[in-house]
């Protein structure tokens, strides 16, 4: 018997495929077709681009490499490393820098003044929480890609025709 | 057909078979039995048969799910819908030849009611070995007379975290120990932890894990569970492997990334059943299902896909009296 010798596939942004939608009676464009690693490949550092957005909620895509700036958020974000490393730098801020009822990730301008909370050291696959009311900080050595589940903020860059199938 | 929206209140169990040892159940005017190979399903003004391993499969998700979100069509005839507190079962009503025909049939029940006899209904008919949650490589058939049971596999409680895996108080991660093994087709699959540095008073704050490995882990398939939650917005990441045994009608936008591997979705329209689409999906890529249609993916090697649901229980009328769109976003 012949045994099938199983290899996971996973993309990079260095090697990747897209897949498409193939119309059969609908417009491309409802199904909001995009990949990950292509938008890593064509955005700037730390562009957080929306890749999904469901009402006010988002999920962000973004190359990431070097440092990030440094971000605050008023709710819990979640940060998923999919390709590459990634250091999450955490701290807590003297006073809360957002309105509780703030949404997405905000920058916050300056050096960062803040109590250390930790590091995470995220590898492909892993996730991270970036607690609410914290400061954050991405860095990565090499270009790697982060995709954060989170709410439409002002950091959030919406280019949708830029990244989405538009034809059949 | 009807357009009966009181709520029906007769269920029965009727006895064993005296041939293949199973039993029948009554919920409205529904009928459903089973035999070797089939499961049977009448009403009014129809009849129906499915496969019974397609049939069970089906049954499963809706019970796991609690009835989902919107419409799970058992196939292109039966299913049910979520009314979120009430549910409609219906014969035919998603079908374009059953309307025209007459032979569609919906009737509805409180959630609390109907869920008790659907899940003696997937106790009693599913077989000692048979694992409807499990690729059909890792099961045994769902064929044959009454032969003990597997309320093991069938009672699996679906994982929902309330924060994110692995946090303290949470859902657990998954190990050997835990009886969360590799799946096969997973063995390739790195299992390392990320590196976690809390400061003292900061440890259920700095927090994660390694989602993949976890996802190799799991031992069902097409089964959504959550693991990550900003508010109602939830990562429901799952494994799949073969054919997802329900299509799945949106009352909302969900949305798709795939994680590993390739899945190909058919979508149909929800209210006709119409093909509209084909979506192939690979490593990276991202796709929404828009709210007015139903799908079902196919995935040869077993996959990861990451499945994202607004749970918002305001959603589905607001887009039923037009005020939000069917689709996530124009441009
Ligand atoms: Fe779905």
């Amino acid at each position: 018997m012949t045994t099938v010798d199983y290899k996971t596939e996973f993309g990079s942004v260095a090697d990747f495929e897209k897949g498409g939608v193939t119309i059969i009676n609908d417009n491309p464009k409802n199904y909001v077709f995009s990949n990950i690693y292509d938008v890593a490949n064509t955005s700037a550092p730390y562009e957080r681009v929306v890749v999904a957005i469901n009402r006010e909620y988002v999920i962000e895509a973004a190359r990431a490499e070097g440092a990030s700036p440094l971000y605050t958020n008023a709710h819990d974000e979640f940060v998923l490393c999919m390709d590459g490393e990634v250091e999450v730098e955490l701290m807590k801020p003297e006073v809360a820098l957002l309105p509780s009822d703030a949404e997405g990730a905000h920058l916050v301008e300056g050096e960062a003044e803040g109590q250390k909370m930790g590091r995470l050291v995220l590898g492909r696959g892993h996730q991270g929480l970036l607690p609410a009311g914290c400061l954050y900080r991405f860095s990565s050595v090499k270009v790697s890609v982060i995709s954060v589940q989170s709410i439409l903020g002002p950091v959030s860059v919406q280019k949708w025709a830029d990244i989405c199938q538009t034809e059949a | 057909m009807v357009n009966d929206t009181s709520i029906q209140k007769h269920f029965a169990t009727l006895p064993q078979d005296n041939e293949t040892g199973y039993k029948s159940f009554e919920m409205g005017s529904f009928k459903f039995s089973r035999d070797e190979y089939f499961a049977y399903i009448t009403w009014p003004t129809g009849s129906h048969m499915m496969s019974i391993d397609a049939f069970l499969r089906a049954l499963m998700r809706d019970v796991a799910w609690g009835f989902f979100y919107g419409t799970v069509n058992f196939d292109p005839v039966f299913g049910t819908t979520n009314l979120y507190g009430q549910v409609e079962m219906f014969a035919g009503t998603y079908h374009d030849s059953y309307k025209e025909g007459g032979l569609d049939w919906q009737e509805r029940f409180e959630s609390e009611e109907l869920m008790p006899m659907f899940k003696a209904m997937v106790s009693d008919w599913t077989v000692e070995g048979f694992d409807p949650f499990a690729s059909p490589m890792e099961t045994n058939d769902a064929f044959g007379a009454k032969n003990g049971d597997n309320d093991e596999a069938v009672q699996r409680a679906r994982v929902t975290a309330k924060r994110m895996v692995g946090l303290d108080g949470d859902t657990p991660l998954r190990t050997d120990e835990s009886g969360f093994p590799v799946n096969r087709m997973f063995a390739d699959v790195d299992q390392s932890q990320p590196v976690v540095q809390a400061e003292p008073g900061f440890e259920d704050q700095v927090s994660a894990y390694n989602l993949y490995g976890y996802l190799s882990r799991s031992d069902v398939t097409w089964n959504p569970s959550v693991c990550s939650v900003v508010k109602e917005s939830l990562f429901c990441p799952t494994t799949e492997e073969y054919i997802l045994p329900v299509e799945h009608g949106n009352d909302r936008v969900e949305w798709f990334i795939q994680l590993s591997d390739e899945i190909t979705w058919e979508v149909k329209d929800k209210e006709s059943g119409k093909p509209r689409a084909i979506v192939t999906m690979k490593p990276g890529d991202v796709s929404a299902m828009p709210a007015d249609i139903r799908h079902q993916g196919f995935s040869n090697k077993r996959s990861m896909l990451l499945v994202w649901e607004n749970a918002s229980p305001v959603i589905p009328d607001l887009i039923k009296k037009g005020e939000s769109p069917v689709v996530p976003v124009e441009f």
